[in-house]
């Protein structure tokens, strides 16, 4: 054999021998993501979307051998579409995880293919009690309304308020919040004047503000989703609630980080709890603050973003831990149980409800460094979603 | 103008009838579109679930064209009927009732009900007026639903929706396969029904009385009566349509009473064309196609692209898909000279 | 309670000045024209635009928005939308909805898809004790503009030149033709005002309504309820019409809560049971 041949057979064996090595190490793991891109919801599709790469970019995209990629989808805010989208990815791209769920009814609606096909469901947004007892394959990152709200009428109890009225959206997680906050008011003696419901779709709050006007409590509580909360913050001031003596406590929805800066000084003062402030305190939530501000234009990150976050973290642990296995089983297994140091605080999956345990923070409204934040006066460690320790 | 002489009496009758009776002949263009779609169903099994969505959509898109494009009564709120089936269906598998059949009947008796009873609504007024009427029935049809959340499930949606198996036999699957071959099934069923429906005496009434209602009337024909009973057809197949939703995704939310999917088959059919019943089929398929392709390349911005599509399709003055494919093919089977197929079969009515 | 009329009357004239663009339109070119509330979005964010770029006060920006708005809509008039006059109502139906999905994505993609937030001038917040009842300022601007402006439209309409020549294309726009009235001048200058109308609109209700790039698609069906229960050959009727629907919508969730969102719907129904070419519409 003359050189040349000799050296195109080296190089041709060494050719195949790279592809058959890299054919068998490079393996990729695909992780659905179902968000809201469009629509009402738009801008928790984009904090989560954002929050998801921005780990990815950091951790880099090589996972226990395997490679990881992202495939996003709109859910068009219509569970049916939606379910057909998870049905492809799942049947067609093979994604080892669906992840994401800005909605309920969109959560819900998968929860059976997730339990037909054993794929993990990672639901990073949505936040009704109910969604993980749809599938045993359902686990969640985000947080359920129950769970935010208890600490906030035991805060109410605890600062003398004895009468509420309660606002929400006529929607899961704002029927949600209602009860759990008034039978936890009522259990701890005080009363609730009145439970106001509000439609979803809904521009003017004005009868409804004006209905608590006349009713005279002690404290408005209210739940409006992410988005509306600037609209009913204005009305409230508009309507001179804030001077008559009536104490606004919400959920952290209604100040949420991403508006809360342009909401100017109405939302000064405002009590609220939730599970995460882009003011938390700690070395992991300034150095993600930083990073996600500085990977999307000073866009301030939010609790749906480090829902979307944490979710990516935990797809990441579970993989480490089944060595790269996508078996649905070995997966939800690896998942329960995990716990891990978030930007928002130390969070936990609880290994028989597969939701999450987190601590609630009972928040108020100040100014910090010329921008307003949600800044943390006490903490209500290890929280477990109420509705379901309950039972 | 035929004089009206003995014979020539009978020869413009005969003629008359002769061209009416074209009308129940099959097209070629008809048999190589259902050829297509079977061909679909069998080239493409990842895509089963698209296919289930686009029949389903089309069958809606059906419904509203017996009511637009025949009785010529314009509708923002055919979700109502859609939203009722789907709910009837859903909630008969829950108790026990799992047969699907059952299941699309019921949904059908139910829709047609509800069409019956507010036909009233849509007798009189304007094109704006009925527009605006059929929307708020529908908008109160979707608070109906979610303030019954005790039976509808309310916001969170309609749980454990299990059709049984399609005639005992058939079981739904995850990859769709079943479930859209039986949408296909039923859709070409239905069909065939409407079609049976538009090209018989009753059928050429409403476009008679779509046309021009006064000259109608004056014919003797009775337009209330006609207009009343074809807002219930249309809306019985609605429910049927809604029904296949509910049991080949097994699950209902209460987006179905959403004004977005009234308006989504409004201009599904606008696209395909109105009145001559392949319009709601041809435009359900080439909206969610289009739809999910941009979507897949651009999740967050095919909003545009899709508006920018729609845009350039009235401006570019389509009259209507068909009729535009038709101008491509027709001078190509003309070099083949296979002209004559392109005659014949459907008229070229509905210019809407 | 005197409060709550309040506030419904302030809803309904803001719905009035929102919606009455597109009652001339529907009426004087029988145009239907969906994309109505893209206009009015687009003012409101003319506005967002001004304050938070340029600093400019509140007050300065309504009739910047009105302008700009009034410019896109001769734009759009004199490119796009003439060509569709002799075409089917589908055929509008579907460019106009078009034109919304690409305005909706487009404002989406360079502003971002969060709710806008004004901020007011001092003067404009809260509220004042006026014998015994509690009202909002920045309500009582909106009922005083919005009352200036049904009153120049109605002057227009009734005592100029250019209001004689508009109802007579209104009436029959072949003939006005044959006198020799510009009628294409005329739906022009319409359809600028109209859009800036809403444009005006959507700055003003940024504040009560909210402002995010689903607006169009939101309150679209609130418009169309109103020019359609108003009718499209005056100027009262949708003013009735909205103050009538702005009205029984606040109350209606003050006094019924669980059955709020009903009434707006409920009520369209009847009166179009009843009357079905609208409250004020002349027979056609």
């Amino acid at each position: 054999m003359s050189k040349r041949n000799a050296g195109c057979v080296i190089g041709a064996v060494a050719a195949l021998g790279l592809f058959c090595g890299t054919a068998w190490a490079e393996d990729t793991v695909k992780i659905g993501l179902i968000l809201p891109m469009t629509g009402q919801q738009a801008s928790t599709g984009r904090q989560i979307e954002a929050a998801t790469r921005l780990f990815v970019q950091q951790n880099g995209d090589t996972v226990a051998g395997k490679k990881i990629e992202l495939i996003v989808k709109d859910d068009t805010g219509s569970p049916d579409v939606s379910k057909r989208l998870a049905q492809e990815l799942i049947v067609n791209d093979k994604v080892a995880f669906v992840a994401g769920f800005g909605l309920t009814p969109i959560a819900l609606a998968v929860a059976p293919l997730a339990t037909q096909a054993k794929v993990p469901e990672v639901v990073m947004a949505a936040a009704t009690s109910i969604i993980t007892e749809a599938s045993p394959y359902i686990v969640r990152t985000s947080f359920t309304l129950p769970q935010a709200t208890v600490p906030m009428a035991d805060w109410a109890l605890q600062n003398g308020i004895k009468k509420a009225v309660t606002l929400v959206s006529n929607y899961g997680p704002g029927l949600d919040a209602e009860k759990a906050f008034s039978e936890r008011l009522t259990k701890g003696g005080g009363t609730i004047l009145e439970n106001i419901k509000v439609p979803l779709a809904n521009p003017d709050f004005s009868p409804f503000l004006q209905k608590v006007a006349d009713l005279k409590p002690d404290a408005l509580f209210v739940f409006v989703p992410s988005g509306s909360g600037a609209l009913f913050m204005k009305q409230y001031l508009e309507r001179g609630l804030d001077k008559s003596g009536v104490r606004l406590i919400c959920t952290g929805d209604v100040t949420d980080d991403d508006q809360l800066n342009a909401m100017g000084d109405v939302a000064l003062g405002v009590i609220s709890t939730h599970h995460y402030s882009a003011a938390h305190d700690s070395p992991e939530n300034k150095a993600f603050v930083q990073a996600f501000e500085k990977a999307n234009n000073g866009m301030r990150p939010n609790f749906m973003a480090v829902g979307g976050y944490d979710g990516m973290r935990l797809i990441y642990d579970a993989l480490k831990k089944t060595n790269g296995s996508t078996d649905g089983d070995a997966l939800l297994a690896a998942m329960k149980g995990m716990a891990w140091t978030s930007p928002r605080g130390p969070i936990s999956i609880d290994p028989q409800t597969r939701d999450i345990v987190q601590n609630i923070y009972v928040r108020k409204v100040e100014k910090v460094n010329g921008g307003l934040y949600n800044v943390e006066l006490a903490t209500v460690p290890n929280v477990k979603d109420p509705v379901k320790a309950a039972k | 103008m035929t004089v009206l002489n003995q014979s020539g009496k009978a020869s413009s009758e005969a003629s008359v009838i002769a061209s009416l009776s074209m009308r129940h002949r099959w097209h070629v263009g008809e048999a190589i579109f259902w050829v297509c779609v079977v061909l679909a169903l069998f080239a493409l099994p990842s895509r089963y679930l698209l296919i289930n969505e686009i029949a389903v959509l089309a069958l809606f898109a059906l419904s509203l064209d017996l009511v637009l494009g025949f009785a010529g009564i314009v509708s923002l709120g055919h979700a109502a009927f859609f939203g009722l089936g789907a709910y009837v269906a859903g909630l008969l598998t829950k108790q026990g009732m799992a047969d699907p059949t059952l299941g699309l009947l019921s949904a059908a008796g139910a829709a047609a009900l509800l069409g019956l009873a507010t036909s009233f609504l849509v007798l009189r007024g304007s094109d704006l007026t009925r527009l605006m009427v059929t929307l708020g029935v529908g908008l109160v049809m979707g608070e109906i639903a979610n303030q019954a959340a005790w039976l509808t499930g309310g916001a969170d949606g309609l749980q454990g929706v299990a059709p049984g198996p399609i005639l005992g036999m058939f079981s739904f699957d995850i990859f769709g396969r079943v479930a859209s071959i039986y949408s296909v099934c039923v859709l070409f069923v239905l069909f065939l029904a409407a079609r049976r429906i538009v090209n018989s005496p009753f059928g050429l009434s409403l476009l008679a009385i779509r046309d021009n209602p006064l000259r109608a009337a004056a014919l003797g024909i009775p337009v209330s009566r006609r207009l009343v009973a074809a807002y219930t057809i249309g809306a019985g197949y609605a429910g049927v349509a809604g029904a296949l939703l509910a049991q080949t995704t097994q699950f209902v939310s209460l987006d179905v009473f959403d004004f977005n999917r009234s308006a989504d088959v409004l201009l599904v059919l606008i696209i395909g064309g109105t009145g001559y019943l392949y319009g709601g089929l041809v435009g359900a398929a080439a909206f969610r196609v289009l739809q999910d392709l941009i979507a897949t390349i651009t999740p967050q911005h095919w909003q545009f692209w899709i508006g920018l599509i729609l845009v350039l399709l009235v401006l570019a003055r389509r009259d209507r898909l068909a009729q535009l494919a038709r101008r491509m093919v027709s001078p190509l089977l003309g070099r083949l000279g296979l002209a004559g197929l392109m005659r014949g079969g459907y008229p070229s009515g509905a210019q809407r | 309670m005197l409060t709550i009329l309040y506030d419904g009357i302030a809803y309904g004239m803001l719905l009035f000045v929102l919606a009455s663009g597109l009652a001339v339109t529907l009426g004087l070119m029988n145009f239907v024209n969906l994309a109505h509330g893209a206009f009015a979005m687009a003012g409101g964010y003319v506005t967002v635009i001004l304050m938070s770029r340029l600093g400019m006060p509140f007050l300065a920006t309504l009739p910047c928005a009105f302008l700009a708005t009034a410019a896109i809509g001769l734009a759009l008039e004199r490119t796009l939308y003439f060509r569709l006059y002799t075409r089917s109502h589908l055929d509008q139906v579907l460019f106009s909805i078009g034109l919304v999905f690409m305005a909706s994505s487009g404002v989406d993609y360079v502003m971002g898809s969060e709710q806008q937030i004004i901020k007011l001038p001092e003067f404009m917040q809260g509220r004042v004790d006026v014998l015994g009842v509690s009202i909002g300022i920045y309500r009582t601007f909106i009922i005083l503009v919005c009352g200036v402006l049904v009153v120049a439209l109605q002057l227009i309409l009734s005592r100029t030149r250019f209001g004689s020549r508009l109802r007579a294309a209104v009436d029959d726009a072949r003939v006005a033709r044959g006198l020799g009235i510009d009628v294409n001048t005329i739906f022009a200058v319409t359809f600028a005002v109209g859009s800036g109308l809403a444009g005006l609109g959507g700055a003003l209700g940024a504040e009560i309504l909210g402002l995010d790039p689903t607006f169009p698609l939101k309150f679209m069906i609130y418009f169309l309820i109103v020019v359609t229960v108003g009718g499209t050959s005056s100027i009262t009727g949708p003013f009735v019409a909205s103050l009538i629907l702005g009205i029984a919508d606040v109350a209606g969730k003050y006094y019924v809560p669980s059955l709020g969102a009903f009434v707006i719907y409920s009520v369209m129904i009847v009166v179009l049971i009843l009357r079905p070419q609208g409250l004020f519409a002349r027979p056609r």
